[in-house]
C-alpha cells in the first residue's frame, strides 16, 4: 500500500445530543466526497449498537445515533479511527449508469436561454451536457433527487432569480458549478435542460433507490418519441437506464 | 369490517407513527409524530405499542364515526374539547365507542397537536417501513379527508376496563427550550449566538410539520449563510438569510444549506411542537455532558408517566364530565 498521502484532515462538529457530524471539508470536492462515502461504508460495516443512522454527504458525514445506548466518546473514538485509515483514491464503487434524456423543447424548456447565455448553439450544450461522466455526490433535498459534479466549466450557470414552484419529476438541470437528476416534483431554481423517463425512485420496486453515491453517470440524448416510448415502459415498472457492470 | 368513518378530519390530520428513520441517506424525510410522547401516550391508552399509527392533528381534532362494528380510542396531546356522541370527556383517556357513534375532538384549550389512536391500529400498509404520511413528497399517502374510511385491523375493542391518565399528570409545554450549540454556531458572531439566548421568540403563522419559524431577535452571521449542503436531525435551528430562526420539525428535508446554530435537546421537542403562536420562547442552552442527563431522565420521566395510567373510575368520570358540562372549570384551564 502506497503511504504517501497524509491521514485525511476532518473534524467532529456535534448536531444536539443525538447527532456527530465527521467534517471533511467545507466545499464540493471529489476526494473529499470519496472520504465520506469510505467513513460511511466502514462504519456501516461496523454494525455499531446505537446507530441509528448515517447521511452522508457533500463533504460531511452525519451519525445518527442513540446516546442512552451507544457512549458518545466511544463514537467519536471509533470515528477517528475509521477516519484516519481511510484512503480516497481507494474508492470501490465503480457503478456507471447510462441515463436517456430528452433534451430542449417542450422537455427542456431551459436549453435555448442556456445556449443562448454562453454564446452556444443547443446542439453544443447536449454535446457538451451529454460528453463527460459525472458522479452522484450525494442524494438529499427530495427522495432519490442526486446532486451530480462533473458539469463542464463552460455550462456553469447562476441559478435562475426567479425559481420555480414546480419542476417535473426526471428533470436533468444544472444550477451554479452542479448538475442534478430529479426523482419527484420539487421546486427548483436551477436550469431545466431536459427529461429522463428513468424513475431514479419507484416505491414498486424491492430497491426504490436507483442512485447511490459515488455512482457514475452519463446522459445519451433521445429524441421526443423515444422519450415518450420509454416513459411508457417507465410507467410499466421497467427500469429505463442501464448499469454497467462495475470493473 | 370495523371501521372508523372520517366525518370532518380536523386541522391538517395525517396518520402519524414514528417515522421512517433510516433512509434520510436517500433523501427520504423521517416524518412522523410532531409529539412523539403524546403518540406514544395515545397508543398506550387504547393498549397499542406505543409506536403504533394513530391520527394526528393540529388545533382542531375533527370528527369520527365508529362504522361496521364498536372500537376503543384514546386521545391525548393538547387538551382538546372531546365529545361522545354530544357528551363532554377528557381528552387522555381511552373511549368505547359503539358502532354508530360520533366522537368529536374540538379546539384545544391549550396545546397544538393531538392523537386519536385506535385499539388494534388501522390497517394501512407500512411505506418503507412506517405508515407515517409525508405530505410534500406524497410518501404514505395524504390529507384525511372528510368521507374517507379507515379500516381497523380488530373486528372488536378489547376486554379489559378503559383507562386513563388524571389531569394532574398530563405533560405540559412549559419552560424553557433547551439546546446544545452546534453544528455550525462557528458560522456566527457572538452577538448572534447572546441573541438566541437572550431573546424571546414566537412561533410565526408560517409554521407547519417541516419546521417551526421563529420571530424575534436577528441572529448574525458571521461569514455568510450558505454552506454547502449537509445532513440535518431532528431539532436543528438552522438561520437562513433573514437573521430568524428556523426549527426543523418531523418532515424536514434530510439535507440543507444554511448554517445551524445550534440543536434542541430530542425530549423538549414536544414542548416546542405544542407552543401556540402567543406563547414566548426562551432558549437556554446545556453541554452535551448535561443534554445526555437530561435525556437519561426524561426517558426515566416517561415510564414514570406511563405508570400512572391506571383505571378509568367513577369520580373520575364525574368529576371531568360533570365539571365539564357544568362549565365550572374552564376558568382553570384558561389560568
Amino acid at each position: 500500500m502506497p503511504d504517501a498521502a497524509p491521514p485525511p484532515a476532518f473534524a467532529i462538529r456535534h448536531a444536539g445530543e443525538g447527532g456527530i457530524v465527521v467534517e471533511f471539508g467545507d466545499i464540493v470536492d471529489e476526494r473529499l466526497n470519496r472520504l465520506v462515502i469510505g467513513l460511511d461504508a466502514a462504519l456501516r460495516a461496523d454494525s455499531l449498537p446505537g446507530v441509528i443512522e448515517t447521511v452522508p454527504t457533500y463533504r460531511s458525514l452525519l451519525i445518527v445515533f442513540d446516546p442512552l445506548v451507544l457512549d458518545r466518546r466511544a463514537l467519536v473514538a471509533r470515528l477517528e479511527g475509521l477516519a484516519a485509515g481511510l484512503r480516497p483514491e481507494d474508492e470501490a464503487s465503480s457503478r456507471r449508469w447510462h441515463i436517456p434524456v430528452a433534451y430542449g423543447g417542450r422537455l427542456g424548456e431551459d436549453l435555448d436561454a442556456i445556449a443562448a447565455l454562453h454564446g452556444l448553439t443547443t446542439d453544443e450544450v447536449v454535446r457538451l451536457h451529454s460528453g463527460v461522466d459525472y458522479r452522484v455526490y450525494m442524494i438529499g433535498f427530495a427522495p432519490g433527487f442526486a446532486y451530480l459534479g462533473g458539469l463542464p466549466a463552460v455550462l456553469h450557470t447562476p441559478r435562475r432569480t426567479n425559481p420555480r414552484q414546480r419542476t417535473p419529476a426526471g428533470s436533468v438541470s444544472i444550477g451554479g458549478v452542479q448538475a442534478a437528476v430529479s426523482s419527484v416534483e420539487v421546486p427548483s431554481g436551477w436550469h431545466m435542460l431536459g427529461r429522463t423517463p428513468l424513475r431514479t425512485f419507484d416505491l414498486r420496486r424491492d430497491d426504490p433507490f436507483l442512485l447511490r453515491p459515488g455512482d457514475r453517470i452519463r446522459f445519451h440524448p433521445v429524441s421526443e418519441a423515444e422519450f415518450d416510448r420509454l416513459a411508457a415502459l417507465s410507467e410499466g415498472g421497467a427500469i429505463t437506464g442501464e448499469l454497467e457492470a462495475a470493473s | 369490517m370495523t371501521a372508523l368513518r372520517v366525518i370532518a378530519p380536523g386541522g391538517g390530520s395525517t396518520i402519524q407513527d414514528r417515522g421512517r428513520p433510516g433512509y434520510a441517506r436517500y433523501g427520504v424525510p423521517e416524518a412522523g409524530a410532531m409529539d412523539r410522547l403524546a403518540l406514544d401516550m395515545a397508543n398506550r391508552l387504547a393498549g397499542n405499542d406505543p409506536g403504533e399509527a394513530a391520527i394526528e392533528f393540529a388545533m382542531l381534532g375533527g370528527s369520527y364515526k365508529a362504522v361496521d362494528g364498536p372500537c376503543r380510542v384514546a386521545v391525548a396531546g393538547g387538551d382538546f374539547d372531546v365529545r361522545l356522541d354530544g357528551v363532554p370527556l377528557d381528552a387522555w383517556r381511552a373511549i368505547d365507542l359503539p358502532e354508530g357513534a360520533t366522537l368529536t375532538i374540538g379546539r384545544a384549550r391549550s396545546g397544538v397537536y393531538g392523537y386519536l389512536a385506535v385499539a388494534g391500529g388501522f390497517d394501512i400498509a407500512p411505506v418503507l417501513g412506517s405508515r407515517s404520511v409525508h405530505l410534500r413528497s406524497g410518501i404514505g399517502g395524504g390529507k384525511l379527508e372528510a368521507g374517507a374510511l379507515l379500516l381497523l385491523r380488530v373486528e372488536s375493542p378489547p376486554e379489559g376496563p378503559m383507562i386513563a391518565l388524571a389531569r394532574e399528570f398530563w405533560p405540559t409545554a412549559d419552560g424553557s427550550i433547551r439546546i446544545v450549540f452546534g453544528p455550525q454556531d462557528d458560522f456566527f458572531t457572538a452577538t448572534g449566538r447572546a441573541a438566541l439566548l437572550s431573546g424571546e421568540y414566537r412561533v410565526s403563522l408560517q409554521s407547519d410539520r417541516m419546521g417551526y419559524r421563529l420571530e424575534g431577535p436577528v441572529i448574525e452571521h458571521a461569514n455568510g449563510f450558505n454552506i454547502v449542503s449537509d445532513g440535518i436531525v431532528l431539532g436543528s435551528i438552522q438561520v437562513p438569510g433573514t437573521g430568524q430562526p428556523i426549527v426543523l420539525l418531523a418532515d424536514r428535508q434530510s439535507t440543507g444549506g444554511y448554517p445551524k446554530i445550534a440543536t434542541v435537546l430530542s425530549c423538549d421537542i414536544r414542548r416546542l411542537v405544542q407552543r401556540g403562536h402567543e406563547a414566548p420562547i426562551h432558549f437556554v442552552a446545556v453541554s452535551l455532558d448535561e443534554a445526555d442527563a437530561i435525556l437519561a431522565a426524561e426517558a426515566q420521566g416517561l415510564l414514570d408517566l406511563a405508570s400512572r395510567i391506571g383505571p378509568l373510575t367513577a369520580p373520575d368520570l364525574f368529576h371531568s364530565e360533570r365539571l365539564l358540562q357544568l362549565n365550572l372549570i374552564d376558568g382553570f384551564i384558561a389560568g
